[in-house]
């Protein structure tokens, strides 16, 4: 009656499964998707970035990570810091205002919401009179001023966000002040920016939009200066003395103005349209910083001419006669200066520039020489190039370790040495317990090596295989060699790079063998590459060869891709990883699985026609098998040809187009509008809805056959030495695993090492399994006698594994996306099965197996299968006995490419993709968890400086 | 010829005593014959197995008549459910076999060459608004033939009547299995699939869960058509099947889903081809202590409860695809002569 018994009736293995596994998401890694908002705090030395989805993320040093989610889920507008505080506010799109603090709790800082407040002005009055548009917190800490569309100043007390009703500077107020006949009301309308006067905190700047600029003295709450710019004003900038400020317009133009006390109505002292003669975007930001020397830097943002660069997204840099315009390959959302932030300081003396684009971080380096830029250790553009594939090597040798990052390093020459700048907070968690590589795949033919063992994704290394062939991308075009008379003297930065010069370059299939080096990558366009890791650059002929995996079938044309054309004669590689084979599947369809076996110098590759084995030290095709199904006309044709790839020339002026067209307005348009697209898109909700009632969605209830399409379709290659024909001998073997459900093991016969490169390995088909349920096979594993998963290649060699137990018997393992099921071996008789589909109606999606260890004593792990399934589940099934241990959510399910993307690792972590460029890690280990776990202390404050006086006397006023 | 013996209605003994005794009677020791009974409809029903054989026995009223045929020259036609209009039929039809009637009548095969295709299930223990159905995909060429869709279904609960969703059948394809069974219709609610419920689950799970089991797929439904509800305990003709006058050892809902999770474990064998050798079946492991023979018990009451039988042109039992398959099911006659042992016809 044992099987009567529900799981989870057993109390001891209960608490063992406490011990073992529990589920988190630890960390998100990569660059945020669709940031909306930058601040940075010079006193904490943190930078928080605002996203679309409401999110908030506050970076440090290293490791020093913090996330925050704002309930509402509305985009951030704009993030502002409370200065010399751990305490920010962020301004949402629906115009609330959120308080958040750093708090430190059982020894880790925490980000916490505090306070929320909507400004509400007086009944009746219209949206638009308490709109906020402009953010100034007050360098008292106590006080927030808060510009609005309509014109009106109000005062929000911290952190209580009481509105102080008798402060509004309302712009009657300020219009008194100004008694000029040309400024009517309308040039007091909406507030373009707040700006606290460097060294007189009871001074603020008032810009309007419509170009009217007010010094406004807030102890006597009158206009001291005003000053009256003829363009639409988009920014303002004090100088540290205090004596000038900068006002950046939408014309392009940039002015300076004095501000001294005996004209009160000053004329500005430079106007200058950097960009121009002719029409130029905007400026929407502009800094001025003073130097030793003399000479300042004038670092902006936009200002091209409208006609040939209005679509650039730039932000310049002038120092005396150097001036460099970056630009960035998408939209900049915002951008800030780190300079000396000391208030006894008499320059500002900047020392780096950090842009957050759309889709990077880019930080420049303004200290030395030609402005190089700073690698960043995190908030990597995963991106750059779509992720096509991931793979996750743990535990890797130091030795390795330290060859790829130094192969790493030359290619990072071009990057400043500067440590990097935003160096706040401190990171507390534990060193990470080994090294661990991400390998992602990406769709222009590169693999990016990530250091992934802590909180810091960081990339050590890029390998790119579009050297071995010939494609149409120019080698020469470099954007950044530019003429020296070129102008504006535009400078790309950055990594984001999107758009793929072929598709076919796209990586697909990842297998490292962290103990030799070698490295088999396989891609879009049936190419598999085996490479091995060279310190020194070489260059060499790449071997070719050609796998047939229709091998004798006549008549099938394939109507796909073509085969990537490769160079001829030999290549010059970097040092690194170098391939020295290239072994091409025909036809060229995408390869779906792939194997490689260091020891034995065999890569095995599958398409949706076939397999093969190929051995790489004789360079010599072992045997091809083809899978495909006679009938199967879908996998013979291949995938429709699409339009034959652009020439890169349009593709750029494409993609300017589409760049121009989101729009980069920070302000929202009209309310009334956007009301009426929201009631418009819910009619369209319902009206489709209704539809969807009308005409349900309908499955088919069918039984699979062999006939169905892609039945061939190769879903898993394993090497394994284990008892195939017969009990006493053991040998090589190479098993497949298709989508039709059918199992392949070849008996593998590979020479001893003395003789390995005189005699050919053979290969014999020895079994085949079918799967009666024709479910693809996404997994195929062997368990030794003591049914632990045999080892990988060279680990026992290396003694980081006990050697496989040759003794009892061994046990196959074939994963199908809907049953598990363990046979013996050599004689195939089913042992045990779980149906999960048909208990659960979810498919396997990924299958690993991970080693779990207590968290209460070290001396007890145990390997278990940890599954994804297509509702997003995660589930862990023991082994051998295959019984379900525990589930977690994790994924949605409607998250199709989250779910496609994820990977696991070999002691119960994984990784997903959230964005196109994050991820998100998980673990289902209690014993290895990588999070961020930090301190941000209050920094010490020199005292007798005006920041520290001035509460005082703002209290004191108050009283008076 | 006529003869008249008799028997011990208590101890019946086995269809095989019994037809030796018949042949003895007969003195025609080595001639294979059909054995037929009329019941007490007047229908001509077969004896071929124990089951028929105990149960034409029990009804004896006291008289049991039996015929004889010889099998080459047997009219199967004799056999069948039809009504009494027919009985008076059934004895010239037997002697003068070769009294063509003018209008020809539906050919009925004999047992041994039915397969079931589908069956009612469970009638015992399921509420009379349910209905669970059985449909059996294994050796035949025919689809399942039918599509689900999302919908919505009015349910009692605490709070009054609310609106759930539910999967419901939206189309049965003309000729399909499900179809041809009768048992399904458009817009029957499916409320379980082998045994396990389907609410809370979306319309793809529910998909991949009955391809899943499309080998042995078990649905339970609430059909849209109430009227033509199983009434246990009384005759109901025609194709939609009908409850066995439940002789059989009830099962409890407890074993009832134990077996179901248990699943067939014979229905679905997978194939091993060794060295480009002669497919075969992929034996089962010794079993182990927990092993599944309990079970396989069970999963035989079970199948004795089948009923609904259609006939098919098919002699074999081996249709799925592939020349594979067809092979080792050959090799394996053992094994499918399980599966049919268990069934009892009751037509």
């Amino acid at each position: 009656m044992r099987r009567f018994l529900r799981p989870g009736h057993d109390p001891v293995r209960e608490r063992l499964k406490r011990d073992l596994f529990q589920f988190n998401k630890t960390v998100e890694h990569g660059f945020p998707h669709q940031p909306s908002a930058l601040g940075y705090s010079p006193f904490l030395r943190l930078m928080a970035i605002g996203m679309r989805s409401g999110a908030i993320k506050l970076y440090g040093a290293p490791g020093v990570e913090f996330v925050g989610l704002h309930e509402e889920n509305n985009t951030v507008m704009q993030i502002h810091f409370i200065p010399d505080q751990c305490q920010l506010v962020t301004l949402l799109d629906d115009n609330s205002l959120h308080l958040w603090s750093l708090k430190q709790h059982s020894g880790a800082s925490e980000l916490q919401e505090e306070h929320r407040f909507t400004l509400k002005g007086p009944p009746g009055s219209p949206p638009s009179a308490t709109q906020i548009t402009a953010v100034l917190p007050h360098s008292s800490r106590e006080v927030l001023y808060l510009g609005t569309e309509s014109g009106s100043i109000f005062v929000v007390e911290l952190p209580s966000f009481r509105v102080l009703e008798d402060r509004t500077i309302t712009s009657e107020a300020v219009l008194q002040r100004v008694s000029e006949d040309h400024c009517n009301r309308r040039s007091c309308e909406l507030v373009e920016a707040l700006r606290e006067h460097p060294k007189n905190p009871d001074q603020i700047l008032i810009g309007y939009s419509r170009g009217l600029i007010v010094l406004w003295d807030l102890q006597n709450n009158k206009a001291t200066h005003h000053f009256l710019g003829s363009q639409q004003l988009e920014n303002l900038y004090w100088q540290r003395d205090g004596s000038k400020f900068i006002s950046c317009h939408y014309d392009g133009s940039y002015t300076q103005w004095p501000v001294s006390s005996d004209n009160r109505q000053p004329q500005p002292l430079e106007n200058l349209v950097p960009y121009g003669p002719f029409p130029c975007k905007a400026i929407s930001k502009i800094y001025w910083q003073t130097t030793k020397n003399g000479v300042p830097y004038i670092i902006f943002q936009g200002g091209m001419p409208r006609a040939s660069y209005g679509d650039r997204h730039s932000i310049s840099v002038v120092h005396g006669s150097q001036q460099t315009a970056f630009d960035f390959t998408s939209r900049v959302i915002d951008f800030f200066i780190i300079f000396s932030s000391e208030p006894t300081a008499e320059f500002d003396d900047p020392s780096a520039m950090v842009v957050l684009a759309e889709e990077e971080l880019v930080v420049i380096d303004l200290k030395t020489a030609g402005w190089p830029a700073v690698h960043p250790p995190y908030l990597a553009s995963l991106h750059c190039s779509a992720i096509t594939c991931s793979h996750h090597v743990s535990n890797i040798p130091l030795k390795l370790w330290e060859r790829i990052i130094s192969a790493g390093s030359k290619q990072n020459i071009h990057y400043s040495n500067m440590p990097w700048p935003i160096d706040g907070g401190t990171n507390i968690a534990p060193d990470p317990p080994q090294r661990d590589l991400l390998l992602t795949g990406h769709e222009d033919g590169t693999v990016r090596f990530w250091d992934a063992s802590g909180v810091c994704l960081h990339l050590l290394y890029k390998l790119s295989t579009v050297r071995v062939f010939l494609t149409d991308a120019d080698p020469n075009d470099n954007m950044n060699t530019l003429g020296e008379d070129e102008w504006p003297p535009l400078r790309k930065v950055g990594t984001f790079d999107p758009y793929s010069d072929d598709p076919r370059l796209g990586i697909q299939k990842i297998y490292l063998c962290k103990y030799s080096g070698y490295l088999a990558v396989a891609g879009t366009a049936g190419q598999v590459l085996v490479m091995e890791l060279n310190d020194e650059d070489a260059e060499h002929v790449v071997d070719h060869a050609e796998a047939d995996l229709l091998q004798d079938q006549e008549g099938y044309r394939w109507k796909g891709h073509e085969k990537l054309k490769t160079r001829d004669g030999p290549v010059r590689f970097e040092a690194g990883f170098q391939p020295f084979v290239l072994v091409q599947c025909q036809p060229p369809a995408v390869v779906t699985s792939l194997a490689l076996h260091s020891e034995w110098k065999l890569v095995a590759f599958g398409t949706s026609h076939g397999f093969g084995l190929f051995d790489h030290q004789q360079k010599r095709l072992v045997f091809v098998k083809c899978t495909l199904h006679p009938s199967d006309q879908l996998a013979l044709e291949g995938p429709l040809s699409r339009v034959k790839s652009l020439k890169k020339s349009l593709r750029q002026s494409f993609r300017r187009i589409r760049r121009s067209r989101v729009s980069s307005r920070k302000r929202r348009g009209g309310s009334g509008n956007a009301s009426e697209v929201q009631e418009a898109n819910a009619k369209f909700d319902q009206d489709t809805l209704q539809e969807m009632e009308l005409a349900p969605v309908q499955r088919k209830i069918e039984a699979r056959s062999a006939e169905d399409s892609f039945t061939g379709f190769v879903r898993t290659l394993y090497f394994a030495d284990t008892f195939l024909r017969d009990s006493s001998r053991h040998c090589p073997s190479l098993w497949a695993g298709t989508n039709g459900g059918t199992v392949y093991a070849f008996c593998l016969r590979v020479p001893p090492a003395e003789r390995r490169m005189d005699e050919p390995v053979r290969a014999e088909q020895a079994k085949e399994i079918q799967l009666m349920h024709r479910a693809p096979v996404v997994g195929i594993l062997v368990l030794d006698g003591r049914s632990t998963p045999l080892p990988e290649p060279l680990e026992v060699a290396h003694d980081l594994s006990k050697s496989p137990d040759m003794q009892g018997s061994h046990q196959l393992l074939v994963v199908s996306e809907e049953q598990f099921k363990v046979f013996t071996l050599p004689k195939v008789s089913s042992k045990l099965k779980l149906k999960l589909t048909a208990l659960e109606g979810c498919r396997v999606r990924k299958v690993t197996v991970a080693n779990f260890g207590s968290c209460k004593t070290d001396d007890y792990s145990e390997n278990d299968l940890a599954v994804l399934t297509n509702l997003g589940d995660i589930q862990i099934i023991s082994l051998p006995f295959l019984k379900l241990q525990i589930r977690y959510p994790c994924i949605r399910k409607e998250d199709v490419s989250g779910i496609a993307s994820c990977v696991f690792t070999k002691y119960g972590q994984g990784f997903y993709l959230i964005s196109p460029s994050e991820f998100e890690r998980f673990s289902l280990s209690t014993k290895w968890l990588v999070g961020p776990r930090c301190v941000v202390d209050m920094p010490e404050v020199t005292s007798n400086n005006h920041v520290h006086s001035k509460p005082s006397m703002e209290n004191a006023a108050r009283k008076s | 010829e006529f003869r008249r013996f008799s028997l011990e209605r208590s101890k019946p003994g086995k269809f095989e005593e019994f037809y030796g005794l018949l042949q003895h009677v007969h003195k025609i020791p080595n001639v294979d014959v059909l054995v037929g009974y009329t019941d007490v409809h007047g229908d001509l029903l077969p004896i071929n197995n124990d089951d028929n054989y105990h149960k034409a026995v029990s009804t004896a009223n006291p008289l049991l008549r039996i015929f004889i045929q010889r099998k080459e020259d047997a009219d199967y036609s004799a056999f069948g459910t039809d009504t009494m209009t027919r009985k008076k039929n059934v004895l010239s039809n037997v002697l003068r076999p070769d009294n063509h009637k003018k209008k020809p009548h539906i050919v009925i095969s004999m047992p041994q060459d039915f397969r079931p295709v589908s069956s009612i299930i469970d009638v015992d223990i399921l509420p009379e608004t349910h209905r669970r159905v059985r449909l059996y995909k294994y050796g035949t060429d025919k689809p399942l033939g039918f599509y689900i869709r999302d919908g919505s279904s009015v349910r009692v609960t605490p709070h009054g009547l609310e609106k759930v969703p539910g999967i419901f059948i939206s189309r049965l394809v003309p000729g399909g299995l499900a179809q041809s069974t009768g048992l399904l219709a458009v817009n029957d609610e499916v409320l379980e699939v082998n045994g396990i419920e389907v609410s809370g689950k979306s319309l793809d799970q529910v998909t991949d869960m009955m391809i899943a089991n499309s080998r042995n797929l078990i649905i339970t439904v609430r059909p849209a058509n109430q009227r033509n509800n199983v009434v246990r305990n009384s005759r109901t003709s025609g194709s939609s099947g009908q409850s066995t006058e439940s002789s059989l050892p009830s099962s409890t809902p407890n074993i009832l889903a134990n077996f179901l999770q248990g699943e067939e474990e014979s229905d679905e064998e997978d194939i091993i081809i060794e060295d480009s050798g002669e497919p075969q079946q992929i034996p089962k492991a010794a079993p182990t202590s927990d092993s599944l023979e309990s079970l396989t018990q069970i999963e035989l009451l079970h199948d004795s409860t089948q009923n609904g039988f259609l006939p098919s042109s098919e002699m074999n039992l081996n249709h799925s695809a592939g020349s594979v398959s067809m092979e080792y099911e050959v090799q394996e006659p053992d094994h499918k002569s399980l599966e049919e042992d268990g069934t009892i016809i009751t037509l």
